[in-house]
């Protein structure tokens, strides 16, 4: 039994490190489609990977071992992070260690490690877009929190497999507040994801760059593990958004066989595909907000997500456990 | 104070704009330049030429538009040891870099405090002077780089971001040294001259009828307008006229060149606020356009359509059908994008405010032609003087009051209108006859003009003649000297992310300043 737990969590792993590239191959086809262009291909990603898998390191001459470390640290974040987060099954060893505040911990720990190594060149892109992260990140994590917080009030509990399977235990629950709790999550997935309106993840003008600026330095296997990082940040908020709002599919605790694996495999790619297809069309709709309105942007998103705490107490909606 | 510029010893310059000369002396060439500014000339362009084979002098001249005609005042330097003139930034502060590049190239100072090199970026030594007649062109020097002083700011937490010349983007060189605090700029300074090909030494070794060639390609955006004034100076030195239906022809060729740039900017515009949907539609559209240049021009950005007495092909069957199919789509296309850039908040939140020139900065710092008209000055060659065509044409001058981004999209926008407006005109009475008569040889030491209005604004074109049908010194100016100041003021009090959207927004010639 310990076995095949060990097993199912080593498989969730493999499938978020192996399928988040793919998600974002996909958000670039849909992007391209609305905006008629023909697409690049959804192995798009992959190929790139594979190409600066094959160069060979270039490194600034001040480099310090922090800017070398980052790339593996930032990499092994985010895989720890699709460890906790129950996006095929609630049933995770890992799980039991780590809540979903200890996984905003995990974020954060990340975008300390990428600012500084960021800043450890000393060129003044670097230090700019550090600067501009540890903005929008020191705005975002209340407001995420916030939206967490909002959760835990619904299920009484921290972690996230619990409310996965507190859902389950009663499917026909809709809250008002979680409504107002998705749509600060979007906010928030969008401006930490550096997807616009906060940044423009196609950019080419390093003025204007928050998280592009930060990778400049970077390159071959560096950079390739840096965007693979991206990837997996990206496919990790999607799938936190699915436990919090649709938790449909997921293999729940004490359910087994290979049959509800499969379906909840399913069930995650049609999300995905519906997820990408709908950040595409915000992408393609909106265009960038002048930087200085970005603080504006995350304090509607907490205080969208304050208002369903409010509303879910004014409601006095009870607790289910 | 003399209004009329000692009238009687101005002597005519053949242009295709009433052009007139005037010899001053070093005291007059300051006092006319202040009496210039007083009656509120517009200046075009500052210039030199080695004559110390001829009559043992460096000249220096400068030229302005007068409400009526064209100015060029004419500076004989006697010493040729240390030749100076008095320098005319303080009147007309745009004169400056100019004044700088004439140094790196003849070695004329202008007794300026400012005295750092533009155009040499240590590719030649500092005491060799490369338009002088004794040096080769052909001779090549090691790469010496010296240090180049940018303008300090200090104070607590002011800290200097350098960006370029290489940029991230497949974009021009240039280098722009912010000094910021925080995301704040305090201070913008722009280095050029990355791009300089030593334009005008090479045009000293073609003849009369080959240099259009070589000022089509200054600047490949401005490929038209360059050509036509390299042209319209030389056919006015030799008096050669222009058949009709090339007149024509060439007005329906530079308004494609000003909707092609219009469109591929106005979706540039976009996509650096974020709005990658504008691009790939205006995109679109430049494309076609580009792509009926080719079956009708016989080529996409009209280069070497224009030669010196005429246009080099005529319309093929149907294409003026073509155009006029291809003008209905655009215009009813770039109306529904108008309507979409004006009704996404997102995109005029970005485009309102931001980069303001105002109109008492832009008429101080002498802006010109598109940027002009964005900050309310109302100047257009096209309306002002016009020349053939445009006299009997009649083009609606555009212009925008309020001088930031969204001005200069207005006025993008409804320039586009007006030239589509225009081609129609053009098309649809185009003259029958002959496209081109054959240009005589003109003598040696003849000096002609050429002012045309391309889609930046004024390009302008001074050719002097050598004997035997040769290029003795031919000065190419585009307006991006001019404007290329006013973006480090336009910059003043935004921030950071917002100077490509405003460098854009004023899309200014790398190229065509560095020469």
């Amino acid at each position: 039994m310990r076995e095949i737990t060990l097993a199912r969590q080593l498989g969730e792993v493999a499938l978020a490190i192996a399928i988040a590239p793919l998600f974002t191959g996909w958000i670039a086809q849909c992007r391209a489609w609305m905006q008629n262009r023909s697409a690049p291909p959804l192995l798009q990603p992959y190929r790139m990977l594979r190409k600066l898998f094959q160069k060979d390191v270039a490194l600034a001459t001040e480099a310090s071992p922090l800017f070398r470390a980052t790339p593996y640290v930032l990499f092994g974040t985010m895989v720890l992070a699709a460890a906790i987060i129950p996006s095929l099954a609630t049933d995770l060893p890992f799980a039991q260690a780590a809540d979903a505040i200890a996984l905003i911990g995990l974020f954060a720990t990340a975008r300390v490690f990428q600012s500084l190594a960021a800043m450890d060149i000393g060129t003044a892109f670097g230090t700019m877009g550090a600067r501009r992260e540890m903005m929008v990140g020191f705005l975002a994590e209340p407001a995420l929190l916030m939206v967490m917080f909002n959760a835990f009030l619904l299920y009484g509990s921290t972690a996230l497999p619990s409310l996965v399977d507190g859902y389950a235990a009663h499917p026909a629950l809709i809250d008002p507040s979680v409504i107002f709790a998705a749509i600060a999550f979007l906010m928030v997935l969008l401006a930490e994801n550096a997807r616009i309106p906060i940044d423009n993840p196609a950019t080419h003008l390093e003025l204007t760059m928050i998280h592009e600026a930060m990778l400049l330095e970077y390159s071959a296997r560096h950079l390739a593990l840096m965007e693979w990082a991206s990837s997996l940040k990206l496919f990790n908020y999607a799938c936190v958004g699915f436990a919090l709002f649709f938790p449909w599919g997921i293999a729940t605790h004490g359910v087994d066989g290979t049959g509800t694996l499969l379906l909840a495999i399913v069930a995650l790619l049609g999300k995905l595909a519906v997820a990408g297809a709908v950040l595409a069309l915000i992408e393609s709709i909106s265009a960038k907000l002048r930087l200085f309105r970005a603080p504006e942007y995350l304090a509607i998103a907490f205080l969208l997500a304050v208002l369903g705490l409010l509303v879910h107490l004014l409601l006095g909606a009870n607790t289910h456990a | 104070m003399e209004t009329d510029f000692a009238k009687d010893q101005q002597l005519p310059i053949p242009s295709n704009i009433q052009s007139y000369l005037l010899r001053v002396d070093r005291e007059g060439w300051l006092r006319t330049a202040q009496a210039l500014h007083n009656a509120d000339a517009k200046f075009l362009t500052l210039w030199g030429a080695d004559d110390r084979d001829r009559d043992a002098y460096f000249r220096v001249y400068a030229a302005w538009l007068l409400p009526q005609s064209i100015l060029v005042l004419e500076h004989s330097i006697e010493d040729v040891r240390n030749p100076s003139y008095p320098g005319l930034s303080t009147i007309f502060p745009a004169a400056l870099r100019m004044e700088r590049a004439a140094y790196d190239l003849l070695g004329i100072s202008a007794e300026e405090a400012d005295a750092r090199a533009w155009l040499r970026h240590g590719g030649w030594p500092g005491n060799l002077f490369p338009l002088r007649r004794e040096v080769s062109a052909s001779q090549s020097y090691p790469l010496d780089p010296e240090p180049y002083p940018f303008v300090m700011v200090e104070g607590d937490g002011v800290h200097e971001i350098a960006v370029g010349p290489v940029h991230a983007g497949m974009i021009e060189p240039g280098h722009f040294r912010f000094s910021v605090v925080g995301e704040k700029v305090l201070r913008l300074e722009e280095r050029l001259g990355y791009t300089h090909k030593g334009v005008a030494k090479r045009f000293e070794s073609l003849s009369q009828q080959e240099g259009h060639r070589l000022a089509a390609r200054l600047s490949g955006d401005s490929a038209v307008a360059f050509s036509w004034a390299y042209c319209a100076a030389l056919e006015s030195i030799t008096y050669t006229s222009c058949p009709p239906r090339a007149v024509a022809l060439r007005a329906l060729a530079l308004e494609h060149e000003r909707i092609a740039n219009h469109l591929g900017d106005l979706g540039a515009l976009g996509n650096d606020a974020g709005f990658a949907f504008g691009l790939t539609q205006f995109s679109r559209f430049k494309e076609n356009l580009l792509r009926a240049n080719t079956l009708t021009f016989g080529a996409r950005y009209l280069m070497d359509y224009i030669v010196p007495g005429g246009v080099a092909g005529d319309l093929p069957e149907g294409g003026g059908d073509l155009l006029l199919t291809q003008y209905e789509t655009l215009e009813e296309g770039v109306a529904t994008l108008r309507s979409i850039y004006a009704e996404h908040a997102g995109l005029q939140d970005r485009f309102r405010e931001t980069g303001r020139l105002e109109h008492r900065l832009a008429r101080q710092f002498g802006a010109l032609g598109l940027a002009a008209r964005a900050s309310g000055i109302a100047c257009d060659l096209r309306v002002d003087h016009p020349w053939s065509p445009y006299d009997g044409l009649v083009p609606n001058l555009v212009t925008q009051p309020h001088g930031d981004v969204a001005a200069r999209v207005h006025v993008r926008f409804d320039e586009v209108m007006e030239s589509l407006r225009l081609c129609r005109i053009l098309l649809e009475g185009l003259p029958a006859g002959p496209l081109q008569n054959t240009p005589t040889v003109a003598s040696g030491g003849c000096l002609g003009i050429g002012l045309i209005e391309g889609w930046r604004g004024p390009v302008m074109v001074v050719l002097e003649t050598a004997a035997g049908g040769g290029i003795r010194r031919c000065h190419a100016h585009d307006p991006s000297w001019q404007n290329w100041p006013l973006l480090e003021f336009a910059i003043l009090g935004d921030i950071v992310p917002d100077f490509p959207l405003i460098n854009k927004s004023f899309n200014l010639s790398y190229s065509g300043q560095d020469g």
